[in-house]
């Protein structure tokens, strides 16, 4: 596999802004003081008087949205997840949530894979705290092809969406032009003897357990869910009812997101055992993503040791 | 400014503070005393200076309103029923079940209403975004917007004001209601936000301050901040809290409480007798 194409998402949506600048002229971005990082520059380069940095001013920059979308622009606010998500939740939530303008929050550096500069940077909490802002529309995108599909597809929504991207470059395995939609999951790969729910950079690690779980004869369905809200509760259900068992991963605490949807659904609808992949009640460290990944369970080899034992029980 | 005009904009102010006591008693809480304290820029706004038509509450050129106060919804409500956005008949639904009158306004259930307010510190940040965006769009509407003096111990307050004036936003007019009250007290003994008007020029912008219950310094400041090219205008307007109700006048303890029945009517009075006094010069 050491020929697969890797690109980190948030490169994916500074492309995907340019594109979508070229096409709408009431787009507007805006960023805090990290264009560079969150590659919203790209968008700055070719757009100079359409994205506007608002220095290191998170909340400001979050309300100000806000405004602009009320003025009839649809106007995108980025900065890294844990300060999009944390320092501006209440911004989010008063002066975008409430109102429902129309804001795409652009979030990247999301999750463990933020890598060397840390926990105070590593966010594993966003999909918690926008899930519970009620209407908000959160993604997070597995690859290139999806990340730019989900911010064409977050443009053309109205109403507040949450984007999640990665740091890290990351496996391309989407094809081009496949059929994306908010709120639809899609069988990666099928199977009755377990399910693999995932989302973000742990679904190409999901796909990989897939196959080496199938060599071993066990026969996983793998699911990708860009969504995380509203959840794809057909796909879900139908994975708990054919398969009996369910395995989240994601890259963001077990508590609050992808795996407490998934259980909170499956509690209430058709009780299934679930198994949660993710950061644990935990804070992250330095170091290189991908060893942090594997040392926090967020890997192929991960999947199946768990998968394995779930399917001994 | 005329005697006619004088007057015309003291009997709307009359009317928006009865209105502001009629909602509030009516609800058996909010927020009084800040409304009063702004009353009489509600009248003037709405009067002489917003370019917004009242049929037409969407116009997509309209003057833009953003309550960054927005505790202070009871004298919103009060204008903007006076001035036929909604039926006066309404107010008395004010924070009561069904209502669109919710506590701090809601944009997308009361006609007029710009922006949902009521976190302290985000108004003024969505003020300066549609500031910025009336000038992308090359739309020559201008935006206001009202602090609260305690509101501006909120830091976001002035991560707007480096945002406006960064961007040259000419078109935003921020209005600071000085009260010198808030919920605790008085605002220097709380968290001292003085001197307003140094930090704010300190902050870039064009600083007007005038008496907040003077209709011809605030016609003279709105003119002046037309004017201003380059930086956004703050008028800075030295007010008294709980104006013309005078057992509420600079007293904290009326931010956040409702009259009784026996305070509503002796405030109504009051009020009653300040018209009568208008219509008869």
């Amino acid at each position: 596999m050491a020929d697969v194409k890797k690109i980190a998402t948030r490169d994916s949506y500074g492309n995907a802004l340019v594109e979508l600048g070229k096409e709408h002229d009431n787009l507007i971005v805006f960023d805090a003081d990290l264009a560079g990082s969150t590659k919203t520059g790209v968008f700055r380069k070719a757009f100079p008087d359409r994205h506007f940095n608002c220095g290191i001013a998170e909340g400001n920059m979050m309300a100000v949205a806000a405004g602009a979308a009320a003025m009839g622009m649809v106007a995108f606010a980025s900065s890294f997840a844990m300060f999009a998500s944390g320092r501006a939740f209440e911004q989010i939530r008063n002066s975008i949530g409430y109102p429902q303008l129309n804001v795409k929050i652009g979030a990247t550096h999301g999750g463990i894979s933020v890598g060397e500069d840390g926990a105070s940077h590593q966010c594993c909490e966003d999909f918690a705290l926008m899930r519970s802002i009620p209407g908000m529309v959160i993604m997070c995108p597995a690859d290139d092809v999806e990340a730019r599909a989900a911010v064409k597809a977050a443009y053309e929504y109205k109403g507040p969406v949450y984007l999640r991207f990665g740091r890290l470059a990351i496996p391309v395995f989407h094809e081009e032009g496949f059929d994306f939609q908010i709120g639809k999951g899609e069988v990666l790969r099928d199977g009755t003897d377990v399910a693999i729910i995932a989302t973000g950079l742990m679904t190409y690690e999901a796909i990989q357990a897939g196959e080496a779980l199938a060599a071993q004869g066990i026969h996983a369905r793998v699911i990708n869910l860009c969504t995380i809200k509203p959840l794809d509760e057909e796909i879900v259900l139908a994975a708990a009812k054919d398969c009996g068992k369910i395995i989240t991963c994601e890259e963001h605490s077990i508590i609050g997101g992808l795996g407490e949807a998934v259980c909170s659904l499956l509690s209430e609808k058709l009780p299934t055992p679930v198994r949660r992949i993710g950061v644990n009640d935990e804070f992250g460290h330095s170091g290189p993503a991908v060893p942090l990944l594997k040392e926090f369970g967020l890997s192929a080899e991960h999947i199946v040791e768990v998968a394995k034992n779930f399917c001994k029980e | 400014m005329t005697h006619d005009v004088k007057k015309q904009l003291a009997l709307s102010a009359v009317r928006i503070r009865e209105g502001v006591l009629t909602a509030t008693h009516a609800a058996g809480c909010g927020h009084p005393g800040g409304s009063l304290s702004a009353a009489d820029l509600f009248a003037y706004l709405y009067e002489k200076e917003l370019r917004v038509d009242p049929k037409n509450p969407k116009w997509d050129d309209r003057d833009r309103f953003v309550l960054s106060k927005g505790h202070t919804a009871p004298g919103l409500y009060a204008t903007l029923a006076q001035h036929g956005f909604f039926p006066e008949e309404e107010l008395t639904t004010l924070r009561s079940l069904g209502s669109r009158l919710q506590g701090h306004p809601n944009m997308n259930e009361v006609p007029g209403v710009d922006m949902s307010t009521g976190s302290l510190g985000q108004g003024v940040s969505a003020a300066a975004g549609m500031a910025l965006a009336a000038k992308c769009r090359g739309k020559d509407c201008r935006v206001y917007t009202l602090l609260g003096d305690g509101e501006i111990e909120e830091g976001e307050v002035w991560e707007a004001m480096m945002f406006a004036h960064h961007y040259k936003l000419d078109n935003l007019c921020v209005i600071v209601d000085n009260n010198d009250l808030q919920i605790d007290g008085h605002i220097g003994d709380v968290i001292d936000p003085y001197p307003i008007v140094d930090k704010l020029e300190a902050f870039g912008l064009h600083v007007v301050a005038i008496d907040g219950h003077d209709f011809e310094q605030m016609e003279a400041a709105f003119a002046e901040a037309k004017a201003t090219k380059g930086v956004p205008t703050a008028i800075v307007m030295k007010t008294v809290k709980g104006k013309g109700v005078s057992y509420m006048e600079n007293q904290a303890g009326w931010h956040g409480k409702a009259p009784n029945d026996v305070e509503y009517e002796q405030g109504i009075n009051e009020l009653e007798a300040q018209r009568k006094e208008w219509e008869a010069k």
